[in-house]
């Protein structure tokens, strides 16, 4: 078979479903040490002492580290992607709950947790800044008085959109509604938690690393960058991945500690976080407090957005996004629609929590931008009693305005809005629902109908407007086609769980004719792969895949030419059809892909010039990001006496632009719609007054299930992208920041007849009831 | 101190010297190397170390090596037999019942346990058979249509 795109199996079940995929946790090597980190009890305390002596005198540890020790290697601090620094072991404070403050090194993992035991730290524990509301108020604790000169917690002001003419708007305009809502701290909870395998060859003084990690480029550089080590002396080996949803972008404080611990004993170190220390400590994602108002005519016409955030960054800001865009891309909180004035304004802030921010699907915070625009839309209808959708339909951008400048200065690629919402609206029997709900009212049966219409913004990026600490967002690739005419891809971006094994080689296929198994796709090893930014916020497809589709096409031109010499033509005389050159006008001379690959090695004479072989390498810097869109419609059934949700249905209709594996993108909306269940309904990391973290293991922060998710019924509409090679856009993170206010406008549609027109996720069966009752928590504080 | 554990896993007998407190996935995965088993949570939520503990799905990062001496477990390395898959493993490869693979062997160590007693479940079965387990990749469409692909092809692939 030849021809690449559609629905087909993936190439990389095989091994998973024989439980033989290889895991970081599953790398075993000879003499391997484990690591285990101590974690602060205290939000925010000053350590007075560590005293490790019990613990290196337990006859299994092998090495202790405390911040001490790293602050002599210029190793207590590491810098953030997001230009700040963070404690790799605490020396000063710590600074939140779950901090790291001294790491073991022990013959195996038992006993590296025994020894943690014997250490003895003495804390003074200082008051904390839990409530970022508070973070700003005149004597406030300081977070971060190791920033010399800081006297507050204020970390940056970022803004978009024409403050001056949106007020203008907004002071015109015949409505106005306003609404705070909060987009709380959740945690993106891969099934398998953060980890590394170091292993330091001290004779050629080679680091291999085998790590959790979505960037394994990047996080080259930045080892590079950390330890001192030349760059070209690191191999990072990203092997199979238990999924990453954003999280494992950073470095995290165990890796460095397992790179010294390594470079300390000269044997392997592993360390393996658990469950808690995952959901305390590594990347959370969220925490915006968020005040959003539309200006609007009386018929529902949206004229204007103004937004106001607080972000909660933590005590570290340790966000992963590129540089320019401390608030990530929230700039397209203007949404799907056509307005004449935008505007937001972001200020960061320290806190004593868990650093992070930019993560678990996001899209770089459009998670965020998403639900605020869409709530608000829902709190317009409520405010002028209109139908959603109806509101919906009137305000979205029209397909002859694309390319379309929205008002924060995005370029949405191509779109055809109305057509992707009428479907959705066809698929669930709007007009049905609406009749049953108003008809079901009258028995004090709560049905809530829940729309959201999102556009995200994919495929960072633009090498001239998009880098993380400093290094541009283009991605290279490598093709080698063998003498017998099967290929080897060779590509910066790491799945996880994508399916990259087998849609890269489907583009390859696409594009050469050759059939998907004769293209082994590499990825996951910077020895073995070019250089890239790696796979997070949508942008494998959109710039690796383009990459990927260039670099066929040049492979395929170099065939050309070959072919020309063997069929002694000129090559201009030559015609392409799928897997193979024949002479224009004469279909039966051609020439396949194997039989040029063989003749390109072979000792035929070539053209002065051409080099022979038909290998080929790119690098894609994007032109523009892909701005994949869709209509998301939910139904839920609502017990008015206790507060319980159920998901009745979802209806989901997405535009990711030309699908290469049709089957892998709608698992991949399947997913992300479980998430937008997960964070309406269940997902939260809250504190309590003195700062402990209360959702730290999967007791407290709970995910969904098989039976809080319904059968999702899934639509589709095709616009390509204008500008990727293929058409593509992204899809890997639609579902999770398009569902979520689907889901809550859902549930607050059902609690109409209450009058309730906005309660803060997650909508638990407490909150719906006190939201009922008038007086919905804040969720990011501990319930009283 | 350690103590003497003797298993019989995927039909081969084991014997080794372990601490009392080594739990039965860290026993499997790094006593005899059977990597496939994960450890996801340390709580009983997610599910990924099911494994056959006498014929019953059992969470192994909540039962001790000891608690396993004289009994036989199965993992996901044991249900492929005489080179031939499972249903429910080709199951899972025919309808996309996997993307990251880390939850996917213990929701087909109980997938498998379900389809033993209840040949032709309906979905409403699959997921309350599944309930006790998290994936975070396929929101859980996929898996059932994989368990159900399973029940119609009782004889594997053909």
């Amino acid at each position: 078979m030849t021809g690449g795109f559609g629905s087909r199996p993936r190439k990389e079940d095989q091994r998973f479903i024989r439980g033989r995929g290889t895991y970081v946790d599953d790398v075993k090597l000879p003499g391997m040490l484990h690591g285990a980190v101590l974690r602060s009890p205290h939000p925010h305390a000053r350590i007075l002492s560590v005293d490790t002596v019990a613990a290196e005198a337990h006859p299994k540890v092998r090495a202790v580290l405390t911040g001490e020790s790293l602050a002599k290697r210029d190793l207590a601090w590491m810098p953030t992607l997001s230009g700040d620094k963070q404690a790799v072991l605490a020396t000063d404070k710590v600074r939140f709950q779950g901090q790291e403050v001294a790491f073991v090194v022990a013959d195996d993992h038992y006993a590296a947790r025994d020894a943690l035991e014997l250490i003895d730290v003495e804390y003074e524990p200082l008051p904390p800044v839990i409530d970022a509301r508070r973070a700003l108020d005149a004597g406030a604790p300081l977070v971060r008085d190791d920033h010399p000169g800081r006297a507050d917690n204020h970390i940056f002001d970022w803004e978009a959109g024409d403050a001056e003419r949106t007020d203008a708007v907004f002071r015109a305009a015949e409505v106005t509604v306003s609404q705070d809502m909060l987009y709380p701290r959740v945690h993106p909870a891969p099934l398998e938690t953060c980890g590394i395998v170091a292993d330091f060859e001290q004779i050629s003084g080679k680091l291999t690393v085998w790590a959790t990690s979505q960037a394994p480029h990047a996080h080259r550089t930045l080892y590079s960058m950390v330890t001192g080590l030349p760059e070209h002396k690191i191999r990072v080996v990203s092997p199979d991945i238990g999924g990453g949803f954003g999280s494992k972008v950073p470095i995290y404080p165990g890796y460095l500690c397992a790179i010294v611990g390594t470079m300390i004993t000269g044997r392997p170190v592993k360390w393996m976080e658990d469950r808690s220390e995952n959901l305390m400590s590594t990347a959370f994602a969220r925490d915006f407090h968020m005040r959003g108002e539309l200006a609007a005519d009386r018929d529902g016409k949206i004229r204007a957005v103004r937004v106001q955030v607080l972000a909660d960054h933590g005590a570290f800001n340790g966000a992963a996004q590129p540089s320019k865009y401390p608030a990530g891309f929230f700039g397209v909180f203007t949404g799907s629609y056509d307005l004449e004035a935008a505007h937001c304004q972001v200020t960061g802030v320290y806190t004593n929590k868990a650093p992070g921010g930019v993560a678990y699907s996001c899209s770089f915070r459009i998670t965020e931008a998403v639900y605020l625009v869409e709530r608000m839309v829902d709190v317009l209808a409520f405010e002028l009693d209109m139908d959603p959708a109806e509101l919906r339909m009137r305000n979205l951008l029209r397909p002859e305005q694309f390319p379309y400048t929205c008002q924060t200065g995005w370029v949405y690629d191509s779109g055809d809005y109305p057509r992707t919402l009428r479907m959705a609206m066809d698929l669930a029997g709007y007009e049905k629902l609406r009749a049953e709900q108003r008809a079901e009212r009258g028995n004090g049966h709560l049905i809530g109908i829940g729309l959201s219409f999102f556009t995200e913004a994919v495929g960072a990026g633009p090498r001239k407007d998009m880098d993380i600490l400093g290094i541009g967002m283009a991605d290279g690739v490598e093709l080698r086609v063998h003498p017998t005419g099967t290929a080897v891809l060779r590509i910066s971006v790491q799945t996880q769980g994508q399916g990259h094994e087998t849609t890269f080689a489907q583009i390859v296929a696409e594009e050469l004719g050759l059939s998907p198994d004769d293209v082994e796709v590499v990825h996951g090893d910077t020895d073995q792969t070019p250089f890239g930014m790696g796979t997070y916020g949508s942008r494998s497809t959109p710039v690796s895949g383009a990459a990927t589709a260039i670099v066929a096409r040049k492979v395929r031109e170099r065939a050309r030419v070959v072919a020309a010499a063997m069929l002694e033509v000129d090559p201009d005389d030559l015609e392409w059809e799928r897997g193979r050159w024949f002479v224009r006008g004469d279909p039966d001379s051609g020439r396949t892909i194997a039989e040029i690959a063989w003749a390109a090695h072979s000792n035929l004479e070539l053209p002065d010039g051409v080099e022979g072989h038909l290998d080929a390498t790119c690098v894609y810097n994007p032109p523009n990001l892909t701005y994949p869109f869709g209509a998301y419609i939910c139904v839920v059934d609502v017990d008015p006496g206790t507060g319980k949700v159920d998901v009745r249905r979802f209806v989901a209709v997405d535009d990711c632009g030309v699908r290469i594996n049709p089957m892998i993108v709608e698992g991949q909306v399947h997913g992300g719609l479980a998430d937008g269940i997960g964070m309406a309904l269940m997902e939260n990391i809250a504190f309590d007054a003195e700062g402990n973290c209360l959702g730290g293991s999967f007791m407290d922060y709970l995910l969904p299930t098989a039976l809080e998710c319904p059968s999702w019924e899934l639509g589709a509409t095709v616009t390509p992208s204008p500008h990727h090679p293929i058409g593509a856009k992204g899809v890997g993170e639609s579902a999770t920041v398009g569902s979520p206010p689907a889901v809550v406008n859902a549930v607050i549609d059902a609690l109409r007849p209450y009058g309730v027109r906005h309660a803060d996720m997650p909508l638990t069966p407490a909150q719906v009831w006190r939201a009922i009752q008038g007086r919905p928590f804040r969720t990011d504080l501990a319930i009283s | 101190m350690t103590m003497r554990v003797a298993v019989t896993v995927n039909g081969t007998d084991y014997a080794r010297d372990v601490e009392p407190r080594l739990l039965l996935i860290h026993f499997l995965r790094d006593e005899l190397g059977l990597t496939g088993s994960h450890w996801g949570c340390d709580t009983s939520n997610c599910g990924s170390c099911v494994v056959w503990l006498d014929a019953r799905p059992v969470k192994a990062c909540t039962v001790l090596a000891a608690m396993a001496d004289g009994r036989i477990v199965r993992t996901v390395e044991g249900l492929e037999r005489d080179g031939q898959l499972d249903p429910v493993q080709q199951g899972f490869v025919e309808c996309h019942g996997l993307q990251c693979g880390f939850c996917t062997p213990g929701m087909m160590m109980t997938a498998r346990w379900l389809l033993d007693r209840n040949p032709d479940p309906d979905e409403a079965e699959i997921r309350e058979a599944i309930s006790g387990q998290i994936c975070r990749c396929t929101g859980y469409e996929n898996i059932v249509r994989s368990v159900r692909w399973a029940a119609e092809h009782p004889e594997g692939p053909t």
